[in-house]
């Protein structure tokens, strides 16, 4: 049946987990890059989720999901053989992906580095050498490791803590990456906001082409309402259908964090209110 | 409330019947519908104002022709089934048409009655027809009757989007006993008639029987299937569609391209409108879709969607809601009905008035707008007068939240997707004017994304045209 959940893989317990979804016509579809928008329930509001991976022969598609607010913990909820309400998608431009003479680094923080998982691959499909760059607090919250070691030759891992890996930044061991690598044809920085806006200052001096996969609130997805829109090099742009990706060097990340606060009242409001009528459906149950 | 004594029988010069409706103090602070429609007796005080010309101007100023005084002398017969059928044979969405088409500028503009007198309301009649039949089953509905043809499942059309023109165009296919499956981008089906058009203008419950009515004859709906996303034009080609109908409304907003536009609480209308209508937003938290709730609101713009917007606002809870619309009130585009509701609920008018520049505090947060004092100049290629800046003229209004609803231009989703397709220099789908064909044979388009941001009862003409046409070409 569409949109039931096949597979669930908790991957941080109670923070974040992995669904694989029965999506024959989305899976067909999928590109790197591209994402779904989400509902959960009648009444529910729409989210965005990057696609992580998809399978067309399967007819399936991946999502990972850090469980933030209301939405993502009702789909937290679910398990296989569930349906999700409404699942829509592919959406979103699609990431540039062709053969380059260098290779390509991606770096991804946190629930990022599973969209940036997809991305990855892609480069890996068109012949790329591609070096994963991932970071986490700590080693038990690092997703998609094996995932990145299939497809990358190298996977740098840094740990705020020092429990895998170089403790450090993932911006250090990217700045590193930059100075000793004879030629760097992209660097691509999926993750948190600070991240981004953090991977564009070290690539900065380098010259290097810097994408950046935006996740401002988003709507309907198709560019029909504008909140989801960011300025970029001056310019506004709608991040659902001019992007997600966009020049990394170009991005107003001061604003785009502010957007990404404008409903935090009404989100927290909203998720409270869950958890209190959620306690209650686990006790009926 | 305000229903006057009905106009004594056969009295047709006097002032046309009102229309009861919720009063302003108490509409203004809920969602539903302010106009509540005619009674039987009220429908019929009206309905004898006819003059029953033998040549109706009226029927020509509708853009589906619908033969007014047919209808209309079926009312005064007691015939409501009779009076519907005579409206569905052209129209598909009767209950839509009766509450939003602007009937000023259309039917009601050309009445003969009008000249003298108040012009029959027209409008409120069709809509009377049609809410006294949306109870009946949904085949006897549409058809009359259990003439509902078999459909014939080999021949199958696609439509792309589920607004007005789009359910015209699956209304009469579906009547000729030919398969159409509608594929909508959103997750409800309706096009602005749900996400965009507030409840208490259109309840969603009208659009969604008209709907369930095409169901129940056989139309197939698809929610969450983007065009050129999920499925391209061409690929629907080759699954066997015999025809691709493009109906996806003209959704991209347009903003003022003035500093401080991306501060929060700035909303395009369709941002605001979506989250309130399609969202729910308007019963958070019940519902989890969120929206700011201004306590001072400018809404920029002058048509229905600044109205609808600014009559949202105010039902959210704002403390005051201003227009600001850069020419003065007589060139508004807006329905006359929404305006004068509009100013009946508390609007604040600022009418040649431009926005120049948003301020906002350090954390992003939109505190006020200035304006610019604008005057009438020299009409220009529309032919209406245009807005020219008084220099040095400007004034500061403090607000929390801003609705932009300037315009929208075209969605360029599926032109990109649809290698060959032509389209206009502003990205609007080329479509010839009688058929509704594009470039491409086989393929059609008509509504918003044809001719720009039009109205409900345009769409509609345009996907009717289109309709007869691929049936002529499959049916013979
Ligand atoms: C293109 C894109 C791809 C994304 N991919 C992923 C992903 O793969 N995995 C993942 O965990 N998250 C992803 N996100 C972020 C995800 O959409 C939000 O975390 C989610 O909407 C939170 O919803 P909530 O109700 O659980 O939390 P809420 O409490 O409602 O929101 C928490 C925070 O999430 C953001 N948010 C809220 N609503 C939306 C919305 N409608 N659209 C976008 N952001 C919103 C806001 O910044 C908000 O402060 C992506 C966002 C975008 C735009
Ligand atoms: C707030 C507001 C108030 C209005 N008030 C009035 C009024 O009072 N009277 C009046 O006559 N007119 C009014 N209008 C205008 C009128 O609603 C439109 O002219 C009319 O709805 C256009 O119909 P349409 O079929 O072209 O498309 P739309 O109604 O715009 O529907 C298009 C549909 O296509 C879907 N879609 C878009 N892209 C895709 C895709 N790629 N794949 C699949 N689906 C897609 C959209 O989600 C949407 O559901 C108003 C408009 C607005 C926004
Ligand atoms: S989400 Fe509405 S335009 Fe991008």
């Amino acid at each position: 049946m569409a949109n039931t959940i096949l597979r669930k893989r908790s991957l941080i317990p109670g923070t974040t987990s992995e669904l694989v979804v029965d999506a024959p016509h989305i899976a067909a579809k999928a590109r790197p890059g591209n994402f779904v928008i989400l509902r959960v329930c009648p009444d529910g509001e729409r989210i965005p989720l990057t696609i992580a991976d998809a399978d067309p022969t399967a007819g399936t598609i991946t999502i990972v999901y850090l469980v933030l607010g209301k939405t993502t913990a009702h789909l937290e909820t679910l398990g296989e053989g569930d349906g999700i309400l409404d699942l829509c998608g592919p959406l979103g431009r699609a990431t540039d992906i062709h053969k380059l003479p260098g290779e390509v680094i991606c770096v991804g923080g946190g629930t990022g580095i599973a969209a940036m998982h997809h991305i990855a691959k892609g480069h890996h499909k068109a012949g790329n050498y591609v070096v994963g760059v991932i970071g986490a607090r700590s080693r038990e919250l690092l997703l998609f490791y094996d995932e990145l070691k299939a497809i990358c030759p190298e996977v740098l891992v840094s740990t705020n803590d020092g429990s895998f890996g170089r403790q450090g930044l993932v911006t250090e061991l990217l700045q590193e990456r930059l100075k000793n690598s004879p030629l760097v044809s992209e660097v691509v920085g999926v993750g948190p906001v600070p991240m981004m806006e953090a991977v564009a200052k070290v690539t900065k001096p380098f010259g290097v082409k810097t994408t950046v996969s935006l996740n401002s609130i988003m709507v309907d997805g198709i560019g029909m309402c504008g909140a989801c829109r960011v300025s970029v090099g001056g310019k506004t742009k709608f991040a659902c259908v001019d992007g997600p990706e966009f020049d990394g060097q170009l991005v107003d990340y001061r604003e785009l964090s502010q957007r990404l606060g404008a409903f935090k009242p009404q989100e927290q409001r909203s998720y409270e209110e869950f958890k209190k009528s959620h306690v209650c459906k686990c006790t009926h149950s | 409330m305000s229903a006057n004594a009905p106009t004594p029988k056969g009295k047709k010069t006097g002032p046309r019947t009102p229309m009861p409706e919720q009063a302003p103090a108490a509409r203004v602070k809920n969602f539903s519908e302010v106009a509540l429609g005619y009674t039987p007796d009220l429908a019929k005080a009206e309905a004898v104002r006819c003059l029953s010309c033998k040549k109706p101007p009226c029927r020509k100023g509708c853009p589906v022709e619908i033969d007014i005084p047919g209808f209309i002398a079926r009312i005064v017969a007691n015939d409501l089934d009779g009076a519907y059928k005579v409206i569905r044979e052209t129209n598909s969405l009767p209950a839509v048409c009766g509450r939003v088409c602007p009937q000023e500028v259309q039917c009601e503009g050309q009445c003969i009655l009008g000249k003298k007198h108040e012009p029959v309301a027209i409008g409120r009649l069709e809509r009377f027809v049609a809410d006294a039949h949306l109870s009946a089953s949904a085949c006897e509905t549409l058809t009359g009757g259990d003439e509902c043809k078999l459909v014939r499942e080999d021949l199958k059309v696609a439509c792309i989007g589920s607004g007005p023109s789009s359910l015209t165009v699956a209304g009469y296919l579906a009547a000729q006993g030919i398969k159409v499956t509608v594929f909508e981008a959103l997750h409800e089906l309706g096009g602005v008639l749900v996400y965009g058009i507030p409840e208490f203008r259109l309840p969603k419950a009208i659009v969604r029987q008209e709907i369930d009515a095409m169901r129940a004859q056989g139309v197939e709906f698809k929610t969450n299937w983007v065009g050129g996303m999920t499925i391209t034009v061409p690929e629907l080609l080759e699954q066997g569609y015999k025809a691709v109908f493009i109906g996806v409304g003209a959704g991209l907003p347009k903003f003022l391209g003035v500093p401080g536009e991306n501060l929060i609480g700035m909303f395009s209308a369709n941002e605001f409108l979506t989250r309130v209508n399609l969202g729910r937003a308007y019963k958070f938290p019940e519902a989890d879709t969120p929206v700011i709730a201004g306590k001072n609101v400018v809404v920029f713009g002058g048509g229905n969607v600044a109205m609808d917007a600014a009559r949202t606002a105010m039902r959210l809870g704002a403390d005051a809601v201003t227009l600001a619309y850069r020419r003065g009130e007589p060139e508004m585009p807006a329905r006359k009905e929404e305006l004068h509701h509009a100013k009946e609920e508390g609007l604040i008018l600022k009418c040649l008035h431009g926005p120049i520049e948003f301020t906002g505090d350090d954390k992003g947060y939109l505190t006020g707008v200035r304006l610019q004092k604008m005057t009438l100049g020299e009409p220009d290629a529309s032919g209406r007068c245009r807005p020219v800046v008084c220099e040095g003229d400007t004034c500061e209004v403090p607000c929390d939240m801003a609705v932009v609803a300037v315009g929208t231009g075209a969605n360029p989703l599926i032109p990109q997707t649809t290698p060959g397709l032509s389209v206009n220099k502003w990205g609007y789908i080329e479509a010839d004017p009688e058929t509704g064909e594009t470039n491409m044979p086989g393929v059609f388009a008509g509504g918003d994304i044809v001719t720009g941001a039009a109205t409900v009862i345009s769409a509609m003409g345009a996907g009717r045209k289109a309709a007869k046409e691929i049936a002529r070409r499959l049916l013979g």
